[in-house]
């Protein structure tokens, strides 16, 4: 890619959309994950008596939150999936066909 | 044939490190299980279903020989992974023996506290999804050294990259094979040496021949055999309490002589700062891991990268649930069988056997032998990853790049590849033995601690801070992993354990709360500073690098064949 081509996706509309839109999708997955993972660890560490007490049977709060922290992994992982690989490729797309077509057409 | 368990010790990770949670987790779920362990009685079953394991990887190993012709193919397996089979592949890398037996083990002896360790291994894979994947794929082709030296100095950037490798791959290595040793020892009844040269040997072969390719279907294979193998074991249990989870839970604490303090974080996490420490050792350094990101240049484009990610999380936290019941199952059925104990109530074996010792409960002698094979493949496929990454690392970035300033011809860097390869087994097997004897409990920790200080905080600027120079990365890069190595020297591990001293001088188990943030420290402050005419291209052309890391113009695609 030239300069002249870098600058003028970087210019174009989609590609803006592409960034800011994927971006902070990205983000705030990710900084939910590490509040999660780190409210967990903390919450083992330093408050592990205010999840022991038995809730079901002799099952603890400890237990759901636990297996919370591994399904928010897994389901966050793949709602990402689901919107990356659906609008933000088709936004892709969109942009690498525009510049094809105007690159055969100048 | 239980009864030959009988005397066998193993010190458990747990009681030499301490009661320190972390710290022993790191050990246990990637290869370390240590201390003297007693040959046992031949294990029929378990060799003639590993035999039929090893005819089948060669098998597949020729196969992949008659693919891999180019060095695409044999480092990336031609790029034509899918998303799904890469996702299997990724986790049969990241879940080790150890793993399986040690976090089982784990939750055996103190219930709950098992599920830590797990979940620590587990999120960072959504870090790897959210910032890393789809642009590493977008930007590399071969070895995330690639992706540093996008804009960035390739001579310094390729040194410090295959530096973080090799010393990554190294440590784990170690423990990988001192582990198989003893396992073999242990499950099959085989001499400690006969292991560690036939995991050597067999590893060369799958490497040498049949590069990336085989490496990913052995990977794959070993997956299957142990999420199959697990869930059935899971299934059992279940199955054993009439389907009742509550039921699991409520047997469990009626027989477990700690009662319900197995139902909730324990006394385990005593060292706060080094549960946190280990805490980001194992989220970030996951995400450094040069085998694992290594596995992302296997598959097509970035939408495969991302499906990968998401079933290799998938599997991973499903293994992890799987190890929980199985840990808790041993507990009901396991602890409470005579046949199983030795006299004072321990297992036979030492507690790293509790879900060996299940699958004979739940499955009799040929499940059991099944699961010990099972074990045996879990390494082979560990190995073959990290050796594959390493041998990557000399003949991609310090052969072709750095000796040869990119001017090496495609057959000479394959031939390279192939001889490190070669040298990498011959090590690992001269380590493997010189270390038998040895404290190699930190080694794991050590490596990911490492790849949390140097690959991830190089790798993560270089992709997102247009500001990051070649300088301030190589300064910040070093920094991160001197520091993570020395304070690990200094750490009690080393300082006391191997060389006798009587006090730590650096109090803590893991050095990652201080390693990583003084790598970025690092990075971010050199680079402020360098107002070197370089630094300014290298900024102006963040912009090309960005673009292709957002759209996947001008990316490697996968080789036609």
């Amino acid at each position: 890619m030239t300069a002249a081509e870098i600058a003028r996706i970087k210019s174009d509309p989609r590609f803006r959309e592409l960034e800011q839109k994927r971006n902070a999708f990205s983000w705030t997955l990710c900084i939910i994950m590490l509040i999660a993972y780190f409210a967990f660890i903390f919450l083992v560490a330093f408050g592990a008596h205010l999840i022991s007490t038995p809730v079901w049977g002799v099952v603890t709060l400890a237990f759901p939150i636990g297996l919370g922290v591994i399904v928010l992994a897994i389901v966050l992982t793949g709602v990402y999936v689901i919107k990356a690989n659906g609008e933000y490729d088709e936004l892709t797309r969109q942009l690498v066909s525009s510049l094809a077509s105007r690159r055969t057409f100048p | 044939m239980t009864t030959a368990f009988s005397g066998v010790m193993i010190k458990r990770v747990v009681a030499g490190v301490g009661a320190t949670l972390f710290g022993a987790s790191a050990a246990y779920a990637a290869g370390a299980l240590e201390g003297p362990v007693q040959q046992q009685a031949v294990n029929v079953t378990a060799i003639v279903m590993f035999v039929g394991f090893v005819i089948l990887t060669l098998g597949i190993t020729y196969w992949a020989s008659q693919r891999t012709r180019s060095a695409a193919d044999f480092y990336t397996a031609g790029g034509g992974i899918t998303g799904f089979q890469n996702g299997l592949a990724i986790a049969g890398d990241f879940m080790s023996a150890a793993s399986f037996l040690g976090i089982s083990a784990l939750v055996y002896a103190n219930g709950y506290d098992g599920l830590i360790y797990s979940i620590g291994f587990l999120v960072g894979w959504p870090i790897i999804m959210f910032l890393m994947a789809e642009r590493l794929r977008n930007l590399g082709r071969f070895t995330f050294a690639d992706v540093v030296s996008f804009r960035l100095a390739p001579t310094p950037m390729r040194s410090l990259a295959a530096t973080g490798t090799l010393v990554v791959v190294a440590f784990y290595l170690i423990a990988q094979m001192v582990g198989a040793g003893q396992l073999i020892q242990l499950l099959f009844g085989l001499p400690y040496l006969y292991a560690v040269i036939i995991v050597g040997v067999l590893m060369i072969c799958y490497v040498t021949f049949g590069g990336m390719l085989a490496t990913t279907w052995v990977q794959i294979i070993k997956a299957v055999l142990l999420l199959g193998g697990a869930s059935f074991m899971a299934l059992m249990v279940l199955h054993s309490v009439g389907w009742s989870v509550q039921g699991l839970f409520a047997k469990a604490v009626s027989v477990s002589p700690k009662g319900q303090a197995i139902m909730a974080p324990g006394s385990f996490v005593t060292d706060k700062v080094t549960t946190i420490s280990l805490g980001i050792a194992l989220m970030f350094g996951t995400a450094g891991l040069p085998h694992i990101l290594m596995r992302f240049f296997t598959v097509g484009d970035a939408k495969e990268a991302r499906k990968s990610v998401f079933w290799a999380t998938t599997f991973i936290g499903y293994f992890y649930i799987l190890t929980f019941i199985i840990g808790f199952g041993a507990i009901v059925l396991v602890s409470t069988n005579p046949d199983y104990l030795v006299a004072g109530g321990g297992l036979k074996g030492g507690t790293n056997m509790a879900a060996i010792h299940l699958a004979r409960a739940v499955g009799g002698d040929v499940f059991f032998g099944f699961i010990c094979a099972v074990a045996f493949a879990t390494i082979l496929a560990v190995v073959s990853g990290l050796t594959l990454s390493g041998a990557s690392a000399v003949s991609h970035d310090l052969y072709a790049s750095v000796f040869r300033r990119g001017a090496a011809n495609e057959a000479a860097e394959i031939r390279v590849s192939k001889v490190a390869t070669v040298a990498l087994g011959i090590l690992a097997i001269i380590l493997g033995i010189a270390f038998e004897k040895q404290n190699i409990a930190f080694m794991v920790g050590l490596a990911f601690a490492i790849a949390a200080s140097s690959n991830f905080p190089v790798l993560l600027l270089s992709m997102y801070w247009r500001g990051l120079t070649t300088t301030g990365a190589a300064v910040g890069g070093w920094l991160g992993l001197i520091t993570a190595v020395v304070l690990t020297v200094l750490s009690k591990a080393i300082w006391v354990t191997v060389f006798g001293n009587a006090a730590a001088i650096f109090p803590y188990d893991n050095p990652a709360l201080f390693s990583m943030p003084l790598a970025f420290l690092g990075c971010w402050l050199v680079s402020k500073i360098d107002t070197s005419r370089r630094a300014r291209t290298e900024a102006q052309e963040f912009d090309a690098q960005y673009v292709r890391s957002q759209t996947g113009i001008g990316a490697s695609g996968a080789s036609a064949h």
